[in-house]
């Protein structure tokens, strides 16, 4: 425990009414499952929460929330996911100021924490316009040499397990969460900066975004991300986040039903991401139809 | 249902032919394309050839037609080739039939006649009974008449459906061959409903094309029909006939059609009695290829008689 | 044969064995050599079960020296060769397999025991198609949109369903690519493979481009464990799959799956009949229902599940069982005596958990392995029938009663490789199409298949795509 003792005299006029952090599930904010919590600092070692400590049943129902928003999320369409895509990208810039100091806590200069909010409002702007746009990138018409039409479209693999990455909190987040939800998977994150992701989800909350497309879990993750690879019901692991240790790891147990891992695609989040963070997570559809009268 | 004499109403007839299920264009061709790969070989071939012949309505439907040119192709009907079976009839217009009977008198070969304003069928129908009941009373016993394409095609079915009944009555006792000129119904939609909608108004045999037109007997619209005949006997227990006529000129092409009746229809048709193959030329190929069966050698056209 | 009694019986029709010479054994083909190994193991004819020839087994030494050889043509020639001319070889490639290919059909009718006719009209200008197809990409790689940097040595394990072809869909664009291979047949059907190997050298195919490594489940182990491999493609069980994923893990090999399924094939009540029963028949017989991506699940509306089944065994009295060879044969042989066992094994299940079977009465030679085609009806979700590829001849049979059911039904499997839909409504394909989670979609037909199409699954089915543009992104580094 790293809170500090203050003098009486310290006491400030007025109470400064605190946020508890919480997961972010099937669009709610419960607590953990486990009651358990964990204390978060700042980079200075000052406490600054109580943060959720997720465990193996919360990663199970961030999974069942997860197939649940699946139909519906994957069945909107291109358009309508942009415009929700385009207003998280709204609410993020409203909260400009907050993600700020809250990255600041996280060691960052103010310059660089107004730099990664900026980034982080951009790139998700950039992937919103994706949504109806990728699929004339990465679908085609092929021309079979029989009278039958024949087209492929690229379609959202599933559920996607995101292990976000470390050192680049809120625009790491962003970098991996937007390339798998907008195309029309759902998501269930395990965190890196416990804060800054709930008061993303906050955002997410605020944005039309149905409940379960995104679910965010904090808690250490070798102990949450196994579960999450290992679970049957999940269709693809991003290990954007883990050590080479649990990248291993998590890659065996993804095998259990071949989930799609994606490991190794570059941790750059300032250069150009490309589509393939994209791409990695759609299926290509092959549909098949006779040409007569 | 089946032999319906009445007029019948186009909305029931709409109801029960667009209730037909559809076809699938390039499915229905794939399965004519993968039956005409079959390989008959050795003493199959021979009977099959054989029996082909025995199928033959041997054509001529020319405005150059004479006497003359009858009475040889019907010598030829009957001695098609040393040890070879007959054809099954001649097929010629009206105004010749006379001459055709006296010529095959007692031989069991039959005598054919279009009529109903062939090929066209533009005519009206006192004309179209007129015709028929002439033919028949020359001696044809068999009568391939042409359905009206343009009241098909308008979607007057009732039209098409009444007509025929009264050429089958005009019939008597002549079996009736009803040519659905199915180059001219463009879909094989078409093909399947105009195959019902003759056997509903009492069609003997349903028959691929008059062989004025292209396409005509293409392997997809005969294997149409053989399936609309086989569904109409499971349906309605009445066996319907099928003709193919027009382009079919080889042994291979006849092959192939005894192939389809054979896996489409069903063992029950490989006779005479209910499949036929309009053609000309055809004679004479088949009698070829039984010469090489038999010697081992090809033979050439110079020793098979033009008659 | 069957058919005997009737009026117009079809003599036997043999293609003629003499266009082809087998060898009585054959080695490794290593650095474009043909290389024997210590161990050998025999291929046998299915439909007759005589020994066709003695093949290498490839050991832990001779896999090094392929990969060794694939390294070193990687590095030297095939990869920084312009692809222009590795086009041009290709494109050699493509031709002497169309002027080899009566040759080769037969030669894999016999290893495998698939009939002539499909090898002859499906396989084999399949596997020109695929090498022209690709030869052209191997220069304009950069308009494909996945980068033009190979990845490098290749690792490929195929399997004998479709031998010929598996390795025209895994050597053609890694090679348009510009890796370099290491193949392995499967343990059954090497002898196609290594006709290739013969015709990589009438190409003039630079030594170690390509490298044909024969041998069972450990010569595919060596293989996927080798650390000179740079990605590896496998073709074959999940189960398998499974186990190449994890030994895989960790390794930063790329790793391109192609597995099972359990195809749904969904014929509606307005479908048109005739050709919906073609298609049945096509999606599950063909090839001997040896086909991942089977129809082996048919879904019937039930308001014409009995008009369907009705057409369907009187279509199915048609089919012509017997050998392979037989220019008129429908269904050949089954490829091994362990695969006999394991459809036997899971169509006894099918009659001990209470489905109603229906097997076509035909004779059966009395030598080799066949089984009859076989419908089983009564099915239910929860039978292993319904559950479990059986890859054979065998078809279970259940009824829907609305399009939400068959989607339902249809997605209700580990697996997602393929499915048909059979309607004439134009707008219920599309929703139907839209809601199957499957990687192939055959709407109104079934079983087509094309170079320029993607092919490959969903879910346990594997991951990646086989064919086309689409195809390329497996051989490049992303």
């Amino acid at each position: 425990m790293s809170a500090k003792k203050k003098d009486a005299a310290e006491a400030p006029a007025r109470l400064r009414v605190r946020k508890t952090y919480k997961l972010f599930i099937g669009g709610a904010f419960p607590r953990s499952e486990s009651g358990r919590s964990y204390v978060v600092n700042d980079s200075r070692g000052e406490f600054l929460a109580n943060a959720s400590h997720a465990s193996r049943k919360d990663v199970r129902d961030a999974v069942v929330a997860a197939r649940k928003a699946f139909g519906g999320w994957s069945g909107r369409t291109p358009y309508n996911r942009g415009q929700i895509l385009y207003r998280i990208a709204e609410m993020l810039e409203g909260r400009r100021r907050q993600f700020v100091e809250e990255l600041r806590d996280t060691g960052l200069s103010r310059e660089d924490a107004e730099t990664e909010v900026d980034a982080a409002v951009d790139r998700w702007v950039w992937y919103a316009g994706w949504a109806d746009k990728i699929a004339q990138v990465a679908g085609s018409v092929n021309p079979v040499a029989g009278p039958f039409l024949n087209v492929s479209t690229p379609e959202p693999t599933g559920v996607v397990g995101v292990l976000a990455p470390s050192g680049t909190p809120l625009l790491g987040l962003v970098s991996v969460l937007a390339p798998a939800i907008v195309t029309g998977n759902t998501a269930v994150v395990v965190a890196d900066s416990p804060l800054v992701a709930i008061t993303f989800a906050e955002v997410l909350a605020t944005s039309d975004l149905p409940s379960g497309v995104v679910n965010v879990l904090t808690g250490p993750r070798v102990e949450l991300a196994p579960w999450l690879a290992g679970h049957m019901d999940v269709n693809a692991i991003d290990l954007a986040g883990a050590s080479e240790e649990l990248a291993n790891a998590c890659e065996e147990a993804a095998a259990g039903n071949l989930k799609r891992v994606l490991r190794g695609l570059g941790t750059d989040w300032s250069a150009d991401p490309g589509t393939v963070r994209m791409t990695a997570l759609l299926e290509t559809k092959t549909v098949w139809h006779p040409i007569g009268v | 249902m089946t032999d319906a004499l009445s007029v019948t109403p186009t909305n029931e007839l709409r109801g029960i032919l667009h209730g037909l299920p559809g076809v699938d264009q390039v499915g229905v061709e794939a399965r004519a394309a993968r039956l005409g790969t079959r390989s008959i070989k050795n003493e199959s071939k021979a009977r099959a050839i054989d029996l082909a012949i025995s199928m033959v309505d041997l054509t001529t439907l020319e405005g150059s037609d004479t006497p003359g040119k009858v009475r040889a192709m019907c010598t030829k009907a009957v001695r098609t080739a040393p040890g070879a079976p007959a054809v099954a009839a001649v097929c010629v217009y009206p105004d010749l039939v006379k001459v055709a009977v006296d010529e095959l008198r007692g031989s069991g070969v039959g005598v054919a006649s279009v009529a109903t304003a062939f090929p066209s069928g533009r005519a009206p129908l006192a004309v179209k009974l007129e015709d028929t009941r002439q033919a028949v009373a020359d001696g044809a016993s068999e009568i391939d008449m042409v359905i009206d394409r343009g009241a098909f095609l308008a979607g007057d079915y009732a039209k098409v459906h009444d007509e025929i009944v009264a050429v089958k009555q005009a019939c008597g006792s002549a079996h009736l061959k009803v040519i659905l000129e199915t180059g001219e119904l463009a879909t094989y939609d078409n093909v399947r409903r105009a195959s019902w909608l003759a056997m509903l108004a009492g069609a003997d045999f349903i028959k691929t094309s008059t062989g004025k037109i292209q396409p005509a007997a293409t392997a997809p619209v005969v294997l149409l029909m053989l399936q609309a005949v086989r569904d109409f006997r499971e349906r309605h227990g009445r066996m319907v006939g099928v003709k193919p006529a027009g382009g079919i000129r080889t042994t291979k092409d006849a092959i192939k059609l005894l192939v389809q009746v054979n896996e489409v229809a069903g063992p029950d048709w490989l006779d005479p009695h209910w499949f036929r193959i309009g053609a000309s030329s055809l004679l004479n190929d088949l009698l070829m290829q039984r010469e090489k069966l038999a010697t081992g050698v090809y033979s050439g056209p110079d020793y098979f008689t033009l008659d | 044969m069957m058919m005997s009694d009737e009026l117009f019986e079809y003599a036997p029709a043999p293609e003629s064995r003499s266009v082809v010479r087998i060898e009585e054994s054959y080695g490794l083909f290593i650095d474009g050599e043909f290389v024997s190994a210590k161990q050998t193991f025999p291929t046998i004819d299915p439909a007759t079960e005589e020994v066709l020839a003695e093949v290498s087994e490839a050991g832990a030494e001779e896999v090094d020296l392929a990969v060794d050889a694939a390294r070193t043509a990687f590095e030297k020639v095939w990869g920084p060769m312009p692809g222009r001319e590795r086009a041009k070889y290709l494109y050699r490639i493509a031709r002497i397999i169309q002027e080899r290919s009566r040759e080769l059909a037969v030669l894999e009718s016999v290893d495998n025991g698939k009939p002539i006719r499909e090898t002859r009209d499906f396989d084999l200008p399949q596997v020109a198609a695929h090498f022209f197809h690709y030869a052209g990409w191997a220069d304009k790689l950069e308009y494909a949109g996945y980068g033009t940097t190979p990845i490098g040595v290749a690792g490929q394990i195929i399997p004998w369903n479709f031998p010929l072809l598996m390795l025209a869909w895994k050597i053609a664009p890694a090679l348009a690519c510009g890796n370099t291979v290491v193949l392995k047949p499967a343990e059954t059907t090497p002898l196609t493979a290594l006709a290739f190997a013969d015709i990589c050298r009438q190409a003039e195919l630079p030594p170690g481009v390509v490298n044909i490594v024969t041998g069972g489940p450990e010569t595919g182990r060596l293989l996927v464990e080798h650390p000179g491999i740079d990605k590896i493609a496998f073709t074959g069980s999940t189960e398998v799959g499974k186990r190449i994923a994890r030994a895989v893990a960790g390794t930063g090999k790329r790793l391109g799956l192609e597995l099972g399924g359990k195809g749904a094939n969904i014929v509606f009540d307005d479908a048109p009949l005739d050709q919906a029963v073609e298609g049945v028949v096509n999606s599950i017989f063909f090839n001997q229902g040896q086909v991942c991506c089977a129809g082996s699940r048919l879904l019937v509306q039930e308001s014409v599940a009995e008009e369907l089944m009705t057409r369907l065994k009187e279509r199915m009295a048609t089919l012509r069982v017997g050998d392979p060879l037989d220019k008129n044969t429908d269904v050949g042989a089954i490829n091994s005596a362990v695969q006999l066992a394991t459809i036997g094994e899971l169509v006894a299940s099918g009659e001990a958990e209470g489905a109603e079977r229906w097997s076509l009465e035909c004779e059966l030679p009395e030598r080799g392995f066949w089984f009859a085609p076989t419908i089983f009806t009564e099915v239910a979700q929860s039978h292993r029938i319904a559950r479990e590829e059986i890859f054979g001849p065998v078809v279970s049979v259940l009824t829907f009663r609305t399009p939400a059911e068959a989607v339902e039904k249809a997605n209700n499997t580990p697996y997602g490789l393929s499915a048909g839909v059979w309607t004439e409504k134009g707008s219920r394909i599309l929703s139907m199409a839209q809601r199957l989670r499957a990687g192939v979609v055959w709407a109104n037909t079934f079983n087509q298949f094309d170079p320029a199409s993607p092919f490959g699954g969903y879910k346990e089915s594997g991951f990646g795509r086989e064919g086309g543009r689409q195809g390329l992104e497996a051989y490049l580094v992303r």
